[in-house]
């Protein structure tokens, strides 16, 4: 008799019965939808289609005629076609060295307990919201010339492509270990028992049950994570040296140092072309991820290790030590180990205006930009909760072709060029009646941009989760359709929400692409002024690179974990943080 | 007049009837429970009287006032969930307080009924606990808390017991429906366990698609099945064919005695199992027993009519002592009282 084991709550995978609904006119949930739709709809339009597709029609469109040929000559010049060739073999290979990395982390996180998991677990989170910049500089503190391995072991990776796929690794062991270990905990233990019954050895069980109920967990994560690294920038610019450029790298130099618009035009759509075939593929996965799967509360399928377990936990543990807390330590480290030892003379360095020593010459101290960069994120912010909120509650329901069109096109802009759209920004925000060319404004709204995307992903699923019943049971208690949602659904998408700003707040924070573009040089952001400090010579400045890095990072962990932390607070919020944080 | 009064009430999924023309009255403190296999549109009948699905035809009326126009949350009705549905985000105090905050019932007020009814349903001092927490049983009895928190007029329970293990059910029928009538409830449940609805209500009412095949006190449609639906949906399946004629019916297992006034001509014959008398072999219907199965301290036996193999089994109930063997040959004579004439 298990009557009086606690029963959890219906999870928000667990079969529902279907209950016939009562119909509402088609018609007028359409409208409503598309109501919901047309902020998010006319932000995308405004700030995303029109900023591209004007740069891109500048590139194709010159001397009063299109010249489509530009595309042929662009695809049949050799360098670019190495460009093309090390952007995808670098995506592939870094995905690839990401999963076997990570796999094995997603089944720690989901299925084994040991003290500290959860702190962890954030910790693990922060590299993915870690601004490209910081993560470029920590690698080079680590691999580079004069860093950790050089000093102590004498070998230098930074200009082996190494270097790059390691970086790689960093950023997306979250992706994986989110994605695939947040279905993974989910997944009922006793399926796995069954086939054990039936003759299956472990392995066999694993392979034939758990591998198959994961498989499209697994290919959404990888192709997230060949996303992410396809479009890299931060990471190459910083690592790759002259030799090895990505796609995103390559728009940038055409643009901002060639000026060679028509040149970016075309590999912006190309980018733009690769990235949308990825996406609908991510769609198409993600549609079978929610087919039919048994699926039970996470907190009831972990266990203490046991056996090979334990090896395998020290391992995870060994390799989260040395792939991700190791070079954020190193990078820690270094801003502290200044020209008089040890000590805060990097920090202090930071509050100044003058270049040190090398003439050049800031309009406002570094340690200001730390000020205009919070206040730059609390804006995007919130703009990326509105817009995301209400395309979160416009694809609420189970929706048409349309829909999930809409869906899609919000991923989009996770995959453009930023560079395109900084510079976008710039020819078209010019004019009236959008003449935001000395507006601060312009910075957040590029930023969230790039939000949004986060705040979709962690709202939707907690909106899907609520179940119908709850709200009629709230309604038969006495509620009215407002109060119902007020208590029903607010509180259990308010704490979505607050992940959803920490996840916003912090890409926004280190958003680097857009806002080189267009941050006014007297008021850049953190990332511009480390990507300065960085481009420029001197061990002062690379300290106080590393400084600046330490406190980018401080404050993005600390957005991270105030929240990872906030909702936890509370025992029930535990299938709420399961269901959100995949990307 | 009835507090509930459904009317002709009609709804259609599709071209499929969920609720085809069914009335039915409730009156105060009256325990009502619906019985029925799944699909059967039970369900729907509760959702319907709560306001959470529109009428196709028919009317709903609450203290005589029609019900069209008023959505759920002004009907005064408690609907309890087949799953119970607490909301996750609160502890067990707050959702059964949250009924009476909808109603603005002052804080010192709600708190006092909370502590009530959480004494009420055997979890004193539970309010602060997460429902996260809860067994199934616990969870069970603070939906049962939250539901009547608001003092509805009319308590609805679907499935109430449903996914409680056997003897956990057992008790908890019991102390409902002493609970009702503590408090003089009036109660529309529904259920597809035969045991759960006789046990708990005044009047069960059967149904079969949509319709109600039979209305009637529990020894009523025990005793007395109108059909052979009825019949067989509350495990009787000793029914075959017959002629009624000078106050017997002539079967395949001879000729029954029929209840006076029963009219003549073709008809289908239940003998129910305490109507099955088992004797020696050689007097009356000789059966052999295919089976025999334990229910509590009784035991089901199941005969099968030597000779006609493949007709109709007979069913009958003896004490743990008296069972006979399987593969024994007995005789069987019929009592007639517990003949039952189904309507076609």
């Amino acid at each position: 008799m298990d009557v009086d084991r606690p029963v959890a709550p219906a999870g928000p995978a667990t079969a529902a019965p279907t209950s016939p609904r009562p119909r509402r006119s088609p018609g007028r949930a359409t409208a409503v939808r598309l109501a919901l739709a047309a902020l998010p709809l006319a932000f995308f339009a405004v700030f995303f289609a029109y900023p591209v597709g004007a740069i891109v029609a500048r590139g194709l469109h010159q001397g009063g005629r299109w010249r489509p040929g530009v595309v042929g000559d662009v695809l049949g010049d050799p360098s670019i076609r190495h460009v093309l060739w090390f952007t995808c073999w670098q995506a592939a290979a870094s995905t690839a060295l990401t999963l076997a990395v990570a796999l094995p982390g997603a089944y720690v996180f989901a299925r084994l307990d040991f003290p500290g998991k959860h702190l962890l677990r954030a910790v693990v989170t922060v590299p993915f919201v870690l601004p490209t910049v910081v993560a470029g500089s920590a690698f080079l503190a680590l691999l580079g010339r004069g860093g950790f391995t050089d000093s102590l072991l004498g070998f230098r990776l930074d200009t082996s492509v190494w270097a790059i796929l390691i970086a790689h690794v960093f950023f997306n062991y979250a992706v994986v270990v989110r994605t695939v270990g947040g279905l993974w905990a989910q997944l009922d233990p006793r399926q796995e028992e069954a086939a054990r019954m039936l003759g299956a050895g472990r392995f066999a069980a694993w392979r034939r049950v758990t591998l198959p109920a994961l498989g499209p967990a697994v290919a959404a994560a990888a192709l997230m994570v060949f996303l992410f690294t396809f479009t890299s920038f931060g990471v190459i610019q910083i690592l790759g040296g002259p030799t090895r450029s990505t796609l995103e790298v390559e728009i940038y130099r055409q643009t901002a140092e060639l000026l060679d618009l028509p040149t970016a035009a075309v590999l912006t759509l190309l980018q733009l072309a690769a990235v949308a075939a990825i996406l609908g593929v991510h769609a198409w996965t993600v549609r079978r991820r929610e087919a039919t799967l048994r699926l039970v509360d996470a907190a009831r399928t972990a266990h203490r290790p046991r056996g090979a377990e334990r090896v395998l936990l020290a391992g995870v543990l060994a390799v989260v030590a040395l792939l991700i807390l190791l070079p954020l330590g190193v990078l820690v480290a270094r801003s502290f180990d200044g020209p008089n030892g040890y000590g805060l003379d990097f920090y202090r360095a930071l509050a100044s205006t003058d270049g040190s020593g090398d003439g050049g010459t800031f309009l406002v101290s570094p340690l200001e930009t730390v000020w205009n960069s919070l206040r730059y994120a609390a804006v995007a912010t919130v703009i990326a909760l509105a817009v995301g909120a209400l395309a979160a509650t416009a694809l609420v329901r189970r929706a048409g072709r349309l829909m999930r069109g809409f869906d899609a096109l919000l991923m989009l802009p996770l995959g453009t060029s930023a560079v395109t759209v900084g510079f976008g920004f710039l020819i078209t925000l010019d004019k009236p009646p959008l003449d935001l060319r000395d507006s601060w404004l312009l910075v957040p709204l590029a930023q969230a941009l790039v939000g949004v995307p986060f705040v979709v992903r962690v709202v939707l699923p907690v909106l899907r989760a609520v179940d119908d019943r709850l709200r009629e049971a709230a309604a038969v208690l006495g509620a009215s359709p407002l109060r119902v949602w007020r208590e029903v659904e607010l509180p259990l998408v308010a704490r979505a929400m607050g992940i959803a700003a920490g996840f916003a707040f912090a890409v926004s924070l280190g958003e680097f692409g857009a806002t080189v573009f267009i941050a006014r040089p007297d008021s850049p952001t953190l990332p511009v002024a480390v990507a300065r400090l960085l481009g420029r010579a001197g061990e002062m400045n690379y300290g106080q690179a590393m400084a600046l890095s330490t406190i980018l990072m401080a404050v993005c962990a600390a957005s991270l974990l105030v929240l990872e932390t906030a909702w936890r607070r509370r025992g029930d919020g535990r299938r709420i943080t399961d269901a959100t944080g995949e990307f | 007049m009835a507090l509930l009064r459904i009317d002709a009430a009609t709804v259609r999924f599709g071209d499929r009837a969920a609720l085809d023309g069914v009335d039915l009255d409730v009156t105060a403190h009256e325990t009502v429970c619906v019985l029925g296999p799944s699909g059967s549109g039970k369900s729907t009948l509760l959702r319907a009287v709560a306001g959470l699905q529109p009428l196709d035809g028919g009317r709903i009326l609450l203290d005589g006032a029609d019900q069209a126009g008023t959505p759920p949350h002004r009907r005064g009705v408690g609907l309890m969930f087949q799953d119970h549905q607490l909301f996750p985000q609160r502890d067990v105090g707050g959702n059964v307080a949250f009924g009476p905050r909808m109603h603005r019932v002052p804080r010192d007020l709600r708190e006092r009924r909370v502590a009530e009814l959480l004494d009420l349903v055997g979890l004193p001092g539970a309010a602060q606990r997460a429902v996260g927490t809860l067994s199934g049983g616990e969870q069970q009895r603070v939906a049962l808390a939250r539901a009547l928190a608001p003092e509805p007029r009319l308590l609805m329970l679907d499935e109430p017991l449903g996914q409680l293990d056997r003897s956990l059910r057992e008790r908890l029928v019991v102390e409902l429906r002493q609970l009702f009538g503590r408090l003089g409830t009036t109660v529309l449940a529904v259920t597809h366990d035969q045991g759960e609805a006789f046990a708990l209500a005044d009047r069960v009412v059967v149904m079969q698609d949509g319709r109600i095949a039979q209305s009637g006190t529990p020894l009523e449609v025990w005793q007395r099945p109108d059909s052979e639906f009825v019949a067989r949906f509350l495990g009787f399946d000793a029914v075959t064919d017959g002629v009624v004629s000078g106050g017997v019916a002539v079967t395949d297992w001879g000729k029954l005695p029929v209840p006076d006034g029963t009219p003549e001509g073709p008809a289908r014959v239940l003998v129910r199992p305490p109507g099955v008398l088992l004797g020696p072999a050689d007097e009356g219907l000789l059966c052999e027993v295919r089976a025999r199965t334990f229910r509590g301290g009784r035991v089901a036996v199941i005969l099968g009519v030597v000779g006609a193999e493949r007709g109709p089994q007979l069913e009958a109930e003896c004490t743990l002592r008296d069972a006979p063997a399987e593969g024994d040959r007995i005789g069987v004579t019929f009592d007639p009282a517990e003949v039952v004439v189904l309507h076609r």
